[in-house]
């Protein structure tokens, strides 16, 4: 059904919260979430010519990097995109065959592969380029927020978590429930002022973006104090000596 | 976006084909066309299922296509094949209608045969003007437009069988009416779209205007991907100014002065300058199909190209 679920206060939004501050620009993330869905509910991941020139594959997570600014106040980020599980997902509404759905009891945004036609709209509804076609089985594929490791009672809890937030160094992803302001996600959203994506295209994005921090404040801080500014006498006097 | 033959071929030939439909339902019970019309609706629905079939062509998996009807609730594409598969039933009606030349039925199959090509070239315009993210299809001159095109194509055609019937000036007079407003409506649209403002940026897209002005550094992959094949597109916009003008004279202009020369010449003269029109409109109409998605862009674009 592609129908939407009906919208229900406090109902369980799960998602991810990428920092802009500490991402590095890695692509571990990208490695680890094409390694973990190549055999997952998603496989195969395929590749085109994937030994041949103009190799090409199909990715869940794209690492994009950007400059913002200019000069001294500019900044290199590094900007990961992938689905933002909207909550107004058009990408779900224009599917003509039911094959593409949001789930009710967590908001994840999946393709049924066994009833995609492959027609393509749905990654043309996406403004984000999160679906990717897989030209070998002629059916769209998505991120799952790894549905098939977080709900997945045979790994150890703690990896219960996407593939991509596993294998962050950093830090810079985060897992939960961003449908509970409560739930560490939601604290860390509102905290550090975590934004959505193309806001104005009325999506309404769950995944959520942590802008880079102030780093103004570095570039302005003082040298350290010169010699001659020591007030006290001795250690003047033992500047003055040492540096002989 | 990628213009995929099959659909550029699809739109221009179904919608050729509902247009005269249109015009053959509305027109035929009233006596308004000459002969028996049955070869115009040998035509019409050859036109739309060649084009229905070769938008299947465009599908990852064309085995699996009559699951497309089951979504008419939310998808406007579930809709145009749920339209399109109905519209068949008084199209048929009407041909038993003309062929054992039952008036009643002919008027009411007509009618109803009519009102279906309408509703499934609406249902295709709105597939296009429902995506948010292509402003030039997300725009309300998009559906007038396809059902201006649909009903010029198909007057054009039903003109020239007409002429080949022997007579017939209202559809000749149709052709030069919804030729001259096509054009005009067509016209409207490519100065809107050229003149709007984008409806996202790249700093609204990555959250880094705040910083300051945003631009791509390093992409994230070397090579082609889905996404930039799809979307990506940008060989048309280059000649886009050319093929703008083919189109319009190609496609709506000559067409229109070769319908009004068949009013004045009449007989065999009229049909084959009718002919000739309609050629020419159904190549103009391709090309301006064709740059209706060679010029349209995509958000997505924003992050791999700012």
């Amino acid at each position: 059904m592609t129908c939407l679920p009906q919208p229900v206060p406090g109902a369980k939004k799960l998602g991810l919260v990428i920092d802009l501050d500490t991402c590095v620009g890695c692509q571990a993330c990208a490695t680890n979430c094409k390694e973990w869905n190549a055999s997952g509910h998603s496989a195969p991941l395929p590749d085109l010519r994937p030994y041949s020139a103009g190799a090409e594959g199909v990715w869940f997570n794209r690492v994009h990097s950007y400059e913002a600014g200019e000069g001294a106040a500019g900044r290199t980020v590094h900007f990961p995109r992938s689905c933002l599980h909207c909550e107004n997902a058009a990408c779900v509404t224009v599917c003509p065959t039911g094959a593409s759905y949001k789930r009710a009891e967590d908001g994840i945004v999946l393709v049924d592969h066994d009833t995609c036609i492959g027609c393509g709209l749905c990654a043309w509804a996406c403004p984000y380029g999160a679906r990717e076609m897989d030209e070998d089985a002629g059916v769209m594929k998505k991120c799952t927020l790894c549905v098939d490791r977080i709900y997945n009672e045979t790994i150890p809890e703690a990896q219960r978590q996407p593939a991509c937030v596993l294998a962050c160094p950093t830090k810079a992803r985060h897992f939960g429930d961003l449908g509970d302001p409560e739930s560490a996600v939601g604290q860390l959203v509102r905290e550090r002022g975590g934004q959505p994506l193309m806001p104005e295209l009325g999506y309404q994005p769950v995944n959520s973006y942590l802008p880079p921090r102030n780093r103004s404040s570095l570039a302005a801080t003082p040298e350290e104090a010169a010699p001659t500014e020591i007030k006290n006498p001795l250690l003047r006097w033992m500047d003055r000596v040492l540096s002989r | 976006m990628n213009p995929a033959g099959s659909i550029v071929f699809f739109t221009t030939a179904s919608g050729a084909g509902y247009g005269l439909l249109f015009w053959l339902g509305l027109l035929r019970p009233l006596g308004l066309v000459p002969g028996q019309g049955l070869v115009a609706l040998a035509l019409a629905l050859l036109l739309i299922t060649a084009g229905l079939l070769s938008s299947t062509l465009h599908l990852g998996n064309p085995q699996r296509a009559w699951r497309a009807v089951s979504q008419w609730r939310s998808s406007w594409l579930s809709r145009e094949g749920v339209a399109a598969i109905l519209t068949y039933i008084p199209a048929l009606l009407l041909g038993l209608a003309l062929w054992v030349d039952a008036p009643a039925l002919a008027l009411a199959a007509g009618l109803l045969a009519a009102a279906g090509a309408v509703a499934t070239v609406y249902c295709t315009a709105m597939i296009y003007a429902s995506l948010k993210p292509i402003r030039q299809w997300h725009h309300p001159l998009v559906v007038p437009g396809y059902l201006a095109l649909s009903a010029f194509s198909g007057a054009v055609l039903l003109a020239m069988l007409a002429a080949f019937a022997g007579g017939g000036a209202v559809p000749a007079l149709l052709a030069i009416l919804t030729g001259a407003g096509a054009l005009l409506l067509k016209r409207a649209y490519w100065q809107a779209i050229d003149t709007a403002p984008p409806i996202a940026t790249i700093e609204s897209a990555t959250t880094l205007g705040f910083i300051g002005k945003t631009r791509p550094l390093e992409p994230p992959h070397t090579e082609q991907n889905y996404l930039l094949r799809e979307m990506g597109f940008r060989i048309a916009r280059k000649h886009a100014a050319k093929l703008r003008l083919i189109a319009q004279g190609a496609g709506f202009a000559l067409p229109v002065l070769l319908a009004l020369l068949a009013l004045l010449l009449g007989g065999m003269p009229a049909a084959l300058a009718l002919s000739l029109g309609a050629v020419l409109a159904l190549g103009g109409l391709l090309i301006e199909r064709w740059l209706m998605f060679a010029e349209a862009t995509h958000t997505v674009m924003l992050y791999y190209r700012g």
